[in-house]
C-alpha cells in the first residue's frame, strides 16, 4: 500500500505546483493580454509542475521520506514526461504558431508544414549530442540518457550565460559608485531638444500637407477646366496667374526631399527620446539609491561582487588545472570547522541537513530567480501577436534550465545522494557538464564586464 | 501657413493596439503597410476643415501625437503630453484587457505631474469629464476585422467600452487595414469630424465664455481637469518646455 499512499502524496503535490503555474500565467505573465488559446496555458503550468516535481524529489531523496522504490519509479515518470514536453510537445507547438502568424500560409499547408519544420528540428537536436562527449556509447535511441544529455547541454549553456551575465549585472546596478551623475537640468535639455526635433517634423509634414492639399485641390480645378470649353479666354489666363500669386500653393515643395529630411529627423527624435528614457533612469536610481533600500542592497552588492570575483577566479582554476570538486561543499565546509575550529560533530548526520537546507535554499531561489527574469523578459519583448509564442519559448526554457538544474545540483550533494541522481540520469560524463559550465560561465562573465564597460562611458548626443 | 491654426490630439492605447497605423489612416486616408514599433512618439498631421459648409469655415492643423505604449518608457511619455487639446484613447478589439487598460492611461495623462516621476495612478472621476470644460474624448477600438465574424452581431452591445460610456464619449470601431472605414460619409468619418469639431471649439471659440454651460458655479479646482495644477492657463506658457503654441 505505500506505493499508492507515495503515488497519492506526489499527485497531490503535483497539482498543487500545477495550480501555481496557472495562478502565475494569468496574473503575472498574461495579465496584459486575453487568453485565445488554452493549450499554451495548459502547456506551460504542466511543464512548471513537472519542474517542481523533480526538485521536490531530490528533496524528499536527502530527508528519505518516501519509499526508495517508489522515488525511483516517479523519478523516471516525471523525467521522461519532462523530456517528451521538452523534446517534442512544445516544439510542435511553436513551430505551429510560428507558421499560423505568418500571413501568406493558407490553412491546409499549416499542419503539414509543422511537421516538416518539426522534422528538421529533431534531425539538428539530434546532431547537437555528436561533437560533445556526454555518452558512453552503449545506450539505445529513446533512453533517458540520449534526451537527458542533450538538453543537458543546452540548458546548462544558457544556466552559465544567465549566472555570468547576473553576477556582472548585479553589483553593477546594485551598486552607488557605478551610478552616473545626471542632473536634473540635464533631463530636460535632452527633453527641449526632443520637443524641438518634433516641432521640426510638425513643420515639415505640415508643409507636405498643404502641398497634397493644393495638388489636389488644382488637379480637381483642371479637370473640371477641362470639360467647360466654354470659359472665357481672360478667364483661363487669370486662373492660372491666381494659382502662381497664390502664396498657399507653393507648386515648388519638393515633397521627396521633404520625406527624406523627415524620416532623419523622426531617427533622431528616436534617439533622443531613448536617451532622455536613460537619463530619467538614472536619476530615479539616484533618487532609490538613498532610501534605505538602496543602501540595504549597496552594502550586498559589495559581496555579492566579491562573491562574483572569487567564483570567477575559481572556474578559470578549474580549468586552467583541469581539476573538478570530487568534494561538496557541504562535507568541505564541515570538514574544516572540524578541523579548524575542533568541534566535535557527527559530520555523516550534519551533512545531511545541511545539504538539504543548502539545496532547499538553491531551489527556492533559481526557481524564484527564473520566474522573475521570465516575466521581465516577457514585459519587454511580447506583443498581443507574438504573446503566445513567446510564453511557449519560456516554458522550453524553463524544462531544459529545471533539468540541467537538476544534472548540476549533483555536485552540491555529498556522495551518497549523488547515487539516485546517477542513477536515474544514467551512465552521463558528468564532470563535462561541470567544466561546460565553468567554460561558458567565464566567458560570459567576461564579455559583460567588457560589455558593460563599454556601455557605462556613454558619449552623449551631438 | 502662419495664418493656419492647430490642435494637439494625443493618441494614447496599450502596445500592440494599432495606434500608428490609425493614425496614419486618419491623416492620409490609406492604410499603412509596414508598420514598427514605436519608439517615442510619431506625429501625423491632418488638415482639418472647421464646420465645413456653414459660414464660419475654417481651415486648422490637427497634429495627431501617437505615443508609443510600451510599459518602460513610462517614466519619460509625459514629456509629449503638454499640452493637450483632445485625447484618442486607443483599444483592441479582441484583447480585452487593452479595453481595462484605458482607465490607466486616462489617469496617466490627467494625474501626472512633470516634477515627480513616480506618480500614482489614481482614480479619475469620470464625473469631471461631463460638461463642455474638459478635454474631449474620443474611444477607438481596432482591429474590427478580427473580432469575430459570426458574432459581429451580437456582440455589438459587448464591444463597447464601458469608458466610453462613463465620460460620454463617443467610441467608433475601425479596421484600419481598409480605408473606408474612415472614407467621407462613414457614420465613423461623421464622429470623428464632430471630435475634431469639438476639440478645435473649445481651444478657439470658447476662451471667450469659460462658463458657457448654464450650470449653478462649481469652484474651478473640481471642473479643472488637471486637479494637481489649479492654474490652467501658465501651463501653456510653462518655459521649462520650448514648444511653439
Amino acid at each position: 500500500m505505500t506505493f499508492l499512499e507515495d503515488t497519492l502524496i506526489i499527485l497531490i503535490s503535483q497539482t498543487v505546483f500545477f495550480v501555481g503555474g496557472w495562478v502565475f500565467f494569468v496574473k503575472q505573465l498574461f495579465r496584459d493580454y486575453e487568453v485565445h488559446h488554452l493549450l499554451v496555458q495548459l502547456i506551460f503550468s504542466v511543464t512548471f509542475a513537472l519542474s517542481c516535481t523533480m526538485f521536490e524529489l531530490i528533496i524528499f531523496e536527502i530527508i528519505g521520506y518516501l519509499d526508495s522504490s517508489s522515488r525511483y519509479f516517479h523519478w523516471n515518470v516525471g523525467l521522461y514526461s519532462l523530456l517528451f514536453m521538452v523534446i517534442a510537445l512544445i516544439p510542435f507547438y511553436i513551430a505551429y504558431f510560428c507558421i499560423s502568424n505568418v500571413r501568406f500560409v493558407s490553412k491546409n499547408m499549416i499542419r503539414p508544414l509543422t511537421m516538416f519544420v518539426w522534422f528538421i528540428y529533431l534531425y539538428f537536436f539530434w546532431k547537437i549530442g555528436d561533437p560533445f562527449p556526454i555518452l558512453s556509447p552503449k545506450q539505445g535511441i529513446f533512453s533517458i540518457e540520449q534526451g537527458v544529455s542533450r538538453i543537458g547541454v543546452i540548458g546548462v549553456t544558457v544556466m552559465a550565460l544567465l549566472s555570468g551575465f547576473g553576477a556582472v549585472n548585479y553589483p553593477y546596478t546594485s551598486m552607488a559608485i557605478f551610478i552616473r551623475p545626471v542632473t536634473q537640468s540635464d533631463v530636460l535639455s535632452i527633453e527641449k531638444k526632443l520637443l524641438q526635433t518634433m516641432d521640426m517634423i510638425l513643420v515639415k509634414k505640415k508643409r507636405i500637407a498643404l502641398a497634397e492639399s493644393n495638388n489636389m485641390g488644382r488637379n480637381q480645378y483642371m479637370n473640371d477646366q477641362s470639360g467647360a470649353k466654354n470659359r472665357g479666354f481672360w478667364r483661363n489666363i487669370l486662373s492660372s496667374v491666381g494659382s502662381i500669386g497664390n502664396p498657399l500653393s507653393q507648386g515648388t515643395e519638393n515633397i521627396a526631399q521633404l520625406r527624406q529630411e523627415i524620416s532623419g529627423l523622426e531617427e533622431l527624435s528616436r534617439q533622443l527620446f531613448l536617451e532622455a528614457h536613460d537619463a530619467r533612469t538614472m536619476r530615479e536610481k539616484i533618487e532609490w539609491s538613498r532610501t534605505f533600500q538602496g543602501k540595504y542592497f549597496n552594502f550586498l552588492g559589495y559581496f555579492f561582487s566579491l562573491y562574483c570575483i572569487w567564483k570567477i577566479f575559481i572556474s578559470t582554476i578549474n580549468i586552467v588545472f583541469d581539476r573538478v570538486g570530487k568534494k561538496d561543499p557541504v562535507t568541505r565546509g564541515l570538514e574544516i570547522v572540524v578541523h579548524w575550529l575542533g568541534w566535535n560533530i557527527d559530520v555523516s548526520f550534519w551533512s545531511q541537513h545541511v545539504s538539504f537546507i543548502l539545496v532547499g535554499c538553491i531551489v527556492l531561489t533559481s526557481i524564484r530567480g527564473l520566474l522573475l527574469t521570465l516575466t521581465k523578459f516577457f514585459y519587454k519583448i511580447s506583443s498581443s501577436k507574438s504573446s503566445n509564442i513567446i510564453v511557449l519559448i519560456l516554458a522550453q526554457i524553463m524544462g531544459m534550465y529545471f533539468c540541467s538544474s537538476v544534472l548540476l545540483m549533483r555536485m552540491n550533494m555529498p556522495s551518497e545522494y549523488r547515487i539516485i541522481i546517477t542513477q536515474v540520469l544514467g551512465e552521463l560524463q558528468f564532470n563535462f557538464y561541470h567544466r561546460w559550465f565553468d567554460v561558458i560561465f567565464l566567458v560570459s562573465a567576461l564579455t559583460s564586464i567588457f560589455t558593460l564597460y563599454l556601455a557605462h562611458k556613454q558619449p552623449s548626443v551631438n | 501657413m502662419a495664418a493656419i491654426e492647430k490642435v494637439k490630439v494625443v493618441v494614447l492605447g496599450d502596445s500592440g493596439v494599432g495606434k500608428t497605423s490609425l493614425t496614419y489612416l486618419i491623416a492620409h486616408n490609406k492604410p499603412l503597410l509596414s508598420p514598427g514599433w514605436t519608439v517615442g512618439c510619431s506625429v501625423e498631421v491632418k488638415l482639418h476643415r472647421y464646420k465645413e459648409g456653414t459660414q464660419a469655415q475654417n481651415t486648422f492643423f490637427v497634429e495627431l501625437w501617437d505615443v508609443g505604449g510600451s510599459n518602460n518608457h513610462r517614466n519619460t511619455r509625459n514629456v509629449f503630453y503638454q499640452p493637450t487639446h483632445g485625447i484618442i484613447l486607443v483599444h483592441d478589439l479582441t484583447n480585452r484587457k487593452s479595453q481595462g487598460n484605458l482607465q490607466k492611461w486616462l489617469s496617466e495623462i490627467l494625474n501626472q505631474d512633470s516634477t515627480n516621476p513616480n506618480y500614482q495612478h489614481l482614480d479619475v472621476d469620470p464625473e469631471q469629464f461631463l460638461g463642455s470644460t474638459k478635454i474631449p474624448i474620443l474611444v477607438i477600438g481596432t482591429k474590427y476585422d478580427l473580432a469575430e465574424e459570426n458574432q459581429r452581431k451580437n456582440q455589438y452591445r459587448r464591444l463597447a467600452s464601458s469608458i466610453a460610456e462613463q465620460c460620454g464619449a463617443d467610441e467608433i470601431f475601425v479596421n484600419c487595414y481598409q480605408a473606408r472605414s474612415l472614407a467621407p460619409g462613414n457614420s465613423n468619418t461623421v464622429k470623428l469630424t464632430r471630435f475634431f469639431d469639438k476639440v478645435i471649439e473649445r481651444r478657439y471659440y470658447s476662451r471667450a465664455s469659460p462658463f458657457p454651460d448654464k450650470r449653478p458655479a462649481i469652484p474651478s479646482y473640481v471642473l479643472d481637469s488637471t486637479p494637481v495644477s489649479t492654474n490652467k492657463r501658465p501651463q501653456y506658457l510653462s518655459p521649462r518646455f520650448y514648444h511653439m503654441d
